[in-house]
């Protein structure tokens, strides 16, 4: 029967890699329909309503699968990881109360406006409500990193034992809550949550401009596909470079506050100077493939690139080694590919970005057919980036669960058998699977039908029954 | 830092936080298992309308607002979370499956009625409308059975008590449901829905008695604990309140019958939390006073409480407000 404890792990894993896609897809469209609803108001060009509509029918579908999904991941600290609950309860449970409280209700009470309420409130009420629902995205993810970055760097606490189990105390709330890797996280994640939902959003319009500008096939709302890749081009020319140089700074501040994590980063075994930034390496015993930087390697990499990124520009800098850690090393082999992955799409994102800004100052956005099949398919790389990062982050911290405080083992529910941990993990695997083929399914049926008629906007409500029957814009060619 | 020992020196303005926290935390269930409970009969009755019209109907009466509703049982875990962080690991470690169980109604539940409009054909739509009937019924159930099985302090997932419970709580869900789908939709909606709620009030009167047995059998105090002053009160009062609700309901009354649902839910959530009071996890042994947490995070949050909950009461005024009166005919999911 399997261990629960690994049960457990990758029963949460699972449910927070699905989990996370939602969220993003939320919290980075926030920003764009406040836009939109802002510019819709002012009046002029009609194709903000239909930005407005459009997008909101995906934010409204990814919120719904995302609250679905995140109600799990709450409870699932009470069910699955019972020890670390009683041990952190006082510090960790109050930022997810206030959540709640803050943010998920914000959020979910405006939302019932801004998606069905446009023909009921004034303009004014409507205008507020997207910000309402924006902002409860955006101070969900405080609070949630809030209580992920004290798991990354714990201050602020005390551990006492009570009834001859750890027990961690709140003594300096400031120190616990406003840690300086909440500011890192925060930044670095809305950041990306923007730049993938950019990303998502100029792959999808790449996609009509290809197939109207290049095949020269008719498509319905041509303008609106074009307007929707220039804004989608214009948020990644602000996200992409900012991501990267951000994360630059970000991989510092690991290595000061999390050396086991940045060594498992980095694959470096034992303490040394000038240590290189591996692009690529394999061992040249392939019995070691799962081990990255083995004893004999044969890689390409960048002279004193790591010492370089640790010490924040000095290529001479020691790298403390995973051998001179006391606990066990996390499993470097996933930590270390993940974030060559990461930097990897990071670096590939500020390509694009200045590609495609480099072709619509030459005029030629709509023309220029590689670029197009370059956006349409790095649509879902933002995302996978963001699992890579979050990948990193979690797994690099292994085998703490709170770094140097609580091991992930001593944090699993004691009275959990191996066969309920297994049925509740075979069923998520299903259930999961099914609520992701059938997002998918919903998400791109409403990409083909495109955004509403212009002859609709401003009239009857678009949620009747009878607009949805006839999808306009489907292309029969298909 | 003076600030912050004078907040670990002792509860806010010496209030008895403990038990505060114990109402506020129930006071959440309570408004979770009314606004959401609606939600939930609306679902239950959505079962018993072939006609697509109707079951359209019903999706956009309670579409605006079942996501925030839900949001109460998230306020409710994180609160219980927050202030007493060994009953909740205690309580849904030791419910494991039933706990899933819950999260899979409320997945069927969550789902459906934003899927169920996605597509125009037969096929699709049974399929996500039994998704959202099963989740609507079982939903409500397990919880109530859950709340069963933490007052009489049963390690296991499936007890006589859950039952009991549960199948009131699923009752009373139908009691709240039918009031709001007359309120919002009483012209687009078959009578029968008003039948399905007198129905559904004496079913629930009927599930009381078989509960309130079953608790004098189970409960550890045995009948003593039933019959002390609050606790009859409140059932006389709740006998009062479905007489009250079955009247409103046939005179077209149907704030009226809602406003009695209400009561009906927070009666009997009380009677739950007094039965309990002063232990907060009778399985474990823990009162309130050994599973509170300690006075300098106690008194954060009853500070961001004191300042969140009337801005959350306001988010609710806003959205009903904007959605107030009956549904109109253009308006569907
Ligand atoms: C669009 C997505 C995306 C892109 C292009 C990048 N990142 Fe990232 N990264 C994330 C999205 C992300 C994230 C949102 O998934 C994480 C997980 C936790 C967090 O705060 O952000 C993350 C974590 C993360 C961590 C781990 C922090 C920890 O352990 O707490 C580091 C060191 C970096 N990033 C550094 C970088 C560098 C040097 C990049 C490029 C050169 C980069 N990231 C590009
Ligand atoms: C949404 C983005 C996130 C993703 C993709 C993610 C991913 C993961 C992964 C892969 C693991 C398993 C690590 C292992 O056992 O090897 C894990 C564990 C865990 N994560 Fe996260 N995580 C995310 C956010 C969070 C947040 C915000 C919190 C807390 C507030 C959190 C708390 C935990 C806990 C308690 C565990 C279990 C113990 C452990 O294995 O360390 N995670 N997560
Ligand atoms: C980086 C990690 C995470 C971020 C940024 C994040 C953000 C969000 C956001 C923005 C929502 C709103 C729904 C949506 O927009 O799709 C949401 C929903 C939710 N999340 Fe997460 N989340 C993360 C991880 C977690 C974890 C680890 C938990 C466990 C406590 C959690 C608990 C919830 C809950 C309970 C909801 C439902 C709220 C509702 O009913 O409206 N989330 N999350």
């Amino acid at each position: 029967m399997i261990d629960p404890v690994l049960a457990s792990r990758l029963q949460f894993a699972l449910t927070t890699i699905v989990h996370i896609v939602f969220p993003v897809m939320s919290m980075g469209l926030a920003p764009f329909l406040i836009y939109f609803t802002w510019r819709e108001i002012r009046g002029g060009d009609p194709v903000y309503e239909q930005l407005r509509r459009f997008w909101t029918k995906i934010f409204a579908i990814s919120f719904v699968v995302g609250t679905v999904t995140g109600i799990v991941l709450e409870f699932e600290f009470g069910t699955n990881f019972a020890a670390f609950s009683t041990a952190a309860g006082e510090l960790f449970g109050g930022p997810l109360a206030v959540e709640g409280m803050m943010a998920f209700m914000l959020e979910a009470t405006f939302l019932g406006i801004f998606v069905f309420g446009r023909e009921r409130v004034s303009d004014r009420l409507y205008m507020i409500s997207s910000v309402a629902v924006g902002l409860g995205t955006w101070l969900s993810a405080v609070w949630i990193l809030i209580a992920n970055s004290w798991m990354q760097t714990p201050r602020g606490y005390e551990v006492a034992t009570e009834n001859g189990q750890p027990v961690i105390h709140l003594v300096d709330p400031i120190a616990a809550y406003l840690n300086p890797r909440f500011g890192f996280m925060f930044v670095h994640m809305q950041n990306a949550a923007v730049e993938s939902v950019a990303l998502f959003m100029a792959g999808v319009a790449a996609y009509y401009v290809y197939r109207h500008h290049v095949w020269g096939y008719p498509v319905e709302h041509v303008a609106f596909w074009q307007k929707t890749l220039k804004i989608a081009l214009v948020a990644l020319l602000l996200t992409a470079p900012l991501q990267v140089l951000h994360g630059d700074l970000y991989a510092r501040h690991v290595y000061e506050t999390q050396p086991q994590k940045f060594a498992a980063m980095e694959a470096v075994w034992d303490t040394e100077a000038y240590v290189p930034e591996y692009i690529f390496a394999i061992p040249t015993d392939l019995s070691q493939i799962t081990d990255p930087r083995a004893k004999e390697l044969f890689g390409i990499g960048i002279p004193g690139g790591a010492s370089w990124l640790a010490s924040g520009g000095n290529p001479n800098a020691e790298i403390r080694g995973l051998n001179s850690f006391e606990s066990e090393a996390p499993p470097v082999a996933i930590v270390f590919w993940s974030f060559r992955a990461m930097v990897g799409l990071g670096f590939w994102f500020i390509l694009l970005a200045f590609w495609g800004g480099y072709r619509w100052y030459t005029g030629e956005l709509f023309e220029d057919g590689l670029l197009h099949k370059s956006l349409m398919a790095s649509s879902l790389l933002g995302i996978l980036a963001v699992e890579l990062g979050w990948v990193v982050t979690e797994v690099g911290r292994q085998p703490w669960v709170i770094q140097g405080v609580l091991k992930t083992s001593e944090g699993v529910s004691p009275g959990l058998t191996g066969t309920e941990a297994m049925i509740t993990l075979s069923g998520f695997a299903t259930v999961y699977t099914a609520i992701l083929a059938v997002y998918t399914y919903v998400i791109v049926r409403l990409i083909r039908s495109g955004p509403p008629d212009e002859a609709d906007l401003d009239s009857v409500p678009d949620r009747r029954p009878e607009s949805d029957a006839a999808p306009a814009g489907v292309s029969d060619d298909d | 830092m003076t600030s912050v020992e004078a907040l670990a020196a002792g509860p806010l303005f010496g209030l008895p936080l403990p038990e505060l926290w114990f109402a506020l935390v129930f006071a959440m269930l309570g408004t979770f298992l009314f606004l959401d409970g609606f939600d939930f009969g609306a679902g239950a009755i959505f079962a018993t309308l072939e006609d697509g019209e109707a079951r359209e109907t019903v999706l956009s009466a309670i579409g605006p607002f079942w996501d925030g509703n839900e949001v109460w049982l998230v306020v409710f875990g994180g609160a219980l979370f927050a202030a007493f962080p060994a009953v909740y690991a205690n309580l849904f470690s030791r419910h494991y499956l039933l706990m899933f169980g819950i999260l899979g109604a409320l997945i069927l539940r969550g789902l459906a009625p934003e899927m169920y409009e996605q597509r125009h054909d037969e096929r699709w739509q049974r399929w996500w409308g039994r998704s959202f009937i099963a989740g609507s019924v079982l939903a409500p159930f397990l919880l109530g059975a859950f709340a069963g099985n933490w007052l009489v302090g049963s390690p296991r997932s499936f007890t006589l008590a859950g039952i009991v419970v549960g199948v009131t709580v699923t009752a009373l869900t139908v009691v709240s449901g039918a009031a709001f789908l007359r309120l919002k939709a009483a012209d687009a909606l078959p009578a029968s829905v008003r039948r399905i709620g007198l129905g559904a009030v004496a079913a629930y009167l009927l599930s009381v008695v078989v509960t309130l047995g079953v608790l004098a059998v189970r409960l550890p105090a045995g009948v003593d604990a039933l019959v002390t002053a609050p606790v009859i009160a409140l059932v006389v009062a709740s006998v009062a309140l479905a007489g009250g609700y079955a009247l409103a309901l046939r005179r077209g009354a149907n704030l009226a019958a809602l406003a009695a649902a209400a009561g009906l839910t927070y009666g009997l959530v009380s009677v739950v939390a007094l039965l309990m009071y002063p232990s907060m996890d009778p399985a474990a042994g823990l009162t309130v006073g050994e599973a509170i947490v300690s006075t300098l995070p106690l008194n954060l949050m009853s500070i961001g409480a004191a300042l969140l909950l009337p801005l959350v009461a306001t988010y609710f005024v806003v959205l009903y407000s904007a959605f107030s009166g009956p549904i109109s005919a253009g308006e569907a999911y």
